[in-house]
């Protein structure tokens, strides 16, 4: 598994922490949903860093009185097909703001990394072979945008305004509306 | 016609690269099947029977010539000759090798077309009349809407993995020809009290395993939200649609489980929080996209021409496929022609590479360069001058596309069946084959009126077997293919569902049963007048029934 | 006449053979006994159902020369030749039951 964030590799500095292990000290963590909602005030206390990986199947509302102390929000993809952390990933950054780390773990592929970075995620835990060295080039594929999202790519639609009009072809009128 | 500019044209060369890419990657073992079927899939790439098979887009059914004459040459260097136009305005390819797909897709970027999303668990090819922006009853011409939903849901970062397939389609006319009751989103254009254009939003309708009729969620949609409320619509669907079931995942069945009066409301919830944002339609970009259509110019013309008199009462023929194929245009002189894929004998639906090369000659010739492809797997030359049908009708003719049996008993929709797809039961095209021969004599057929007859191989459904008039599903038992017959559905404006007939039949008895089922129409109408539908919905399905098991 | 994924859930029974969709053209191809695949059916590995699974299981490992693999019952004619077992299998060998467009 490698971690891919702002287009390159990196070192990941989170220690993921299971259920009922200690939160060591001097470390940014990882922890469930379960275990962040449980002690979600002493863990917000913390000097270091604390992130919560959250399931694609809890309403992320829930997220919310958190979020402006949260240093990291992990989504998860249980499988390639499985898409509902696009949404989550979108009201995060979208709705409330959420400013913090925005991590995809789980089943992603290069394929992908585009509709991630632009549902909001930016970093990525890539585990297929040669996916992590692809990332900026997968993501270069498009330079034409046909929906808003957080991300304020322009998108087609606007691009096109104060352009010129189109030629009309000989034989044929524009339709007026 | 819409003009695709730099933009569309960019984008459309850059997912060819991209998919040249993912096929080499799986051509070389770095992809697994099961990474590389997702991606194939959101590129129209299936695997059938056998070979691939390639569904490519025809947004809102509308095609120029030179788009057409591009489908011959793909079909030509590509396939075994032949392409196959479905209920949902794409054509599909049935002998397209992987290793070739992406130069296939080159070739069709070349005229602006692709195969994106056309299947997938994603929002397909968006659907609309095929009458669009030349019929008389429309209140606007609904592909600048559907020009408008097939940017904003192509590559979409959010929705491209549904928890199912996600199909929409738009009307804008009295007379619903785009069957959207029958659709995950349905919208109709309608006119509100206070004369302003809107739609009403239907969700949850489908056919397949468990079919259902939408249900009107929003009476009336102001058009600057109709992106956001979409997007409200598939955010919830997203969300909340299942995904532990692959039978139970389309959105029918979360509307269904939640009533469509709180997913309404969890969708208005989910809307009010993007309402106000970027997806607000600015009227400079819908007047942008709609300055991007072109229509004809027109000639002045009159309406029946005494040409046109002349050559129906001097030949009955003409005059039968008059009657049966050519409709009213809204610009006087001129008329709109319906080109019979159903053949006596044929698949229904496949055109030759030869008769597309027909076809767009004609189109040049007689219709603007335009043509359509409608939900019944015919074709349309949308606007021809009503002199020049006697001429239009003898070409036709020669090229086997002037059967006038639209509408008709052997205007049959099948879907691929076990000839093709893997997913089949029971084979539906010789099915369809049989029938057209039952069925050959015009007088015979036109004495039976208006009747649809739908046939699916499976339970999923793609030939609409639900909403047929007749409807047949290839069934399995004990390895033997068997049917099942129904009666009575439609998918017009007052969609619904048909009535199971009886005990599921045999393959050489479907022919048989049908007959008799005409016959006894026949007899049973009050008039002649009385639509097979009609008389359906008047008695009921006893007396059919009787009269078919009866005799078995 | 049944799909492939429910086939292998399916009971098979008698003589069958490993089949597949050969990745690059999607062809129908058979596994041979030397664990190759070939187009013709004559050539491929003929087997007691129970037997099968394990050249299944080595046809499944082979992810990039053929995709699906399952196991599909065969019939012998009078003459002792491997002929498909039902109709869906017919169809894949044969191709579609009709005369194909332009074809006549
Ligand atoms: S209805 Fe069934 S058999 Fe027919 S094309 Fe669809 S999946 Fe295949």
């Amino acid at each position: 598994m490698q971690l891919v964030k702002s287009g390159r590799i990196v070192e990941d500095r989170y220690v993921r922490i299971a259920d009922d292990a200690p939160i060591p000290d001097g470390v940014a963590v990882i922890v469930s949903d379960a275990r962040f909602l449980a002690n979600a005030g002493a863990l917000l206390q913390r000097v270091e860093p604390v992130g919560v990986l959250w399931p694609n199947n809890r309403p992320i509302e829930a997220l919310a009185p958190y979020l402006g102390r949260l240093a990291l929000v992990a989504l998860a993809f249980p499988g390639f097909r499985d898409g509902r952390a696009y949404s989550q990933a979108r009201i995060l950054r979208e709705r409330y703001g959420f400013g913090g780390e925005l991590r995809a773990t789980g089943q992603v592929l290069r394929d992908q990394f585009l509709f991630l970075l632009r549902a909001g995620f930016d970093s990525f835990e890539v585990s297929k072979e040669g996916d992590a060295a692809a990332f900026v080039g997968s993501t270069r594929r498009f330079d034409v945008f046909y929906q808003p999202t957080g991300d304020g790519r322009a998108t087609a639609f606007r691009r096109r305004l104060g352009r010129p009009p189109q030629a009309v072809p000989a034989g044929t009128r524009a339709h007026a509306l | 016609m819409y003009r695709y500019d730099d933009f569309d044209q960019t984008l459309v060369h850059q997912r060819v690269a991209e998919f040249r890419d993912q096929v080499g990657r799986r051509l070389s073992g770095a992809l697994t099947e099961d990474e590389f079927k997702i991606l194939r899939l959101m590129n129209g790439v299936y695997l059938q029977l056998h070979a691939y098979m390639l569904r490519i887009a025809i947004p809102y059914g509308t095609l120029s010539s030179e788009q057409m004459r591009m489908l011959a040459h793909v079909a030509r260097r590509y396939d075994r000759g032949y392409g196959h136009f479905t209920t949902r305005q794409n054509i599909q390819f049935n002998w397209i090798k992987l290793e070739e797909m992406p130069d296939t897709l080159a070739d069709l970027a070349g005229v602006k077309m692709h195969a994106m999303q056309t299947s997938g668990n994603c929002v397909r090819n968006i659907t609309t009349d095929q009458w669009a922006g030349v019929a008389a009853d429309e209140i606007e011409d609904p592909r600048i809407w559907a020009e408008v939903l097939r940017q904003y849901s192509t590559l979409h970062p959010e929705f491209s993995f549904l928890p199912r397939k996600f199909k929409i389609a738009i009307s804008a006319a009295a007379h619903d020809r785009a069957a959207v009751a029958v659709h995950d989103i349905g919208l109709r254009m309608v006119r509100n009290s206070a004369g302003e254009v809107g739609f009403e939003v239907q969700v949850g309708g489908g056919l397949g395993r468990t079919p259902f009729i939408g249900k009107v969620i929003k009476p009336f949609l102001p058009k600057r939200d109709l992106l956001s409320y979409v997007e409200a619509v598939l955010r919830v669907y997203n969300q909340y649609g299942r995904r532990d079931n692959i039978y139970k995942a389309r959105i029918k069945i979360l509307v269904h489980e939640l009533g469509a009066e709180k997913f309404g409301a969890e969708v208005e919830k989910e809307w009010a929080t993007i309402k106000d944002s970027a997806l607000a339609l600015d009227p400079a970009v819908i007047a942008d996209v709609a300055e991007r259509f072109t229509y004809p110019d027109y000639e002045r013309l009159e309406d029946n021409p005494p040409a046109l008199a002349r050559a129906r009462q001097e030949d009955r023929a003409f005059a039968a496929w008059l009657d049966n194929s050519v409709s009213n245009h809204k610009q006087p002189g001129y008329a709109i022609v319906t080109l019979s894929l159903k053949p006596v004998g044929a698949p229904p639906g496949d055109a030759t590479a030869e008769q597309m090369d027909a076809i767009a000659d004609l189109a040049d010739r007689y219709s603007f360069g335009e043509i359509r492809v409608g939900h019944e797997q015919n074709l349309v030359l949308p606007h021809v001058a009503q002199k020049e049908l006697p001429e239009l009708w003898q070409k036709l003719e020669a090229h086997g596309l002037a059967t006038p049996n639209v509408g008709l008993v052997s205007d049959i929709i099948a879907c691929p069946g076990l000839d093709y797809c893997s997913l089949a039961n029971a084979r539906s095209i010789p099915v369809a084959q049989e029938l057209t021969q039952r069925f050959r004599d015009h007088k015979l057929a036109s004495t039976i009126g208006r009747l649809h007859i739908n046939i699916s191989g499976c339970i999923n459904a793609c030939g609409h077997h639900h909403v047929g008039h007749i409807g047949i599903l290839g069934v399995e038992k004990n390895g033997e293919e068997f049917y099942q017959i129904t009666l009575g559905g439609r998918a017009d404006e007052d969609a619904r569902l048909g009535t199971l007939l009886g005990p599921a039949v045999r393959y050489g008895e479907v022919a048989d049963v049908v007959e008799d089922v005409v016959a006894a129409y026949v007899e049973l109408r009050k008039t002649p007048q009385e639509l097979f539908i009609d008389t359906v919905k008047r008695i009921g399905i006893e007396p059919f029934k009787e009269r078919v098991y009866a005799a078995r | 006449m049944t799909s492939p994924h429910e086939q292998k859930k399916r009971k098979v029974s008698g003589s069958v053979v490993v089949t597949a969709n050969r990745l690059g053209d999607g062809a129908v191809v058979y596994r041979t006994i030397d664990d190759d695949w070939t187009t013709d059916l004559a050539s491929a590995a003929v087997l007691a159902a129970p037997a099968a699974a394990v050249l299944l299981q080595r046809a499944e490992a082979d992810g990039v020369r053929a995709v699906g693999p399952y196991i599909a019952p065969v019939e012998f004619g009078a003459d002792n030749r491997v002929l498909p077992g039902n109709l869906r299998e017919r169809i894949r060998l044969a191709g579609p039951t009709f005369t194909l467009p332009g074809a006549a």
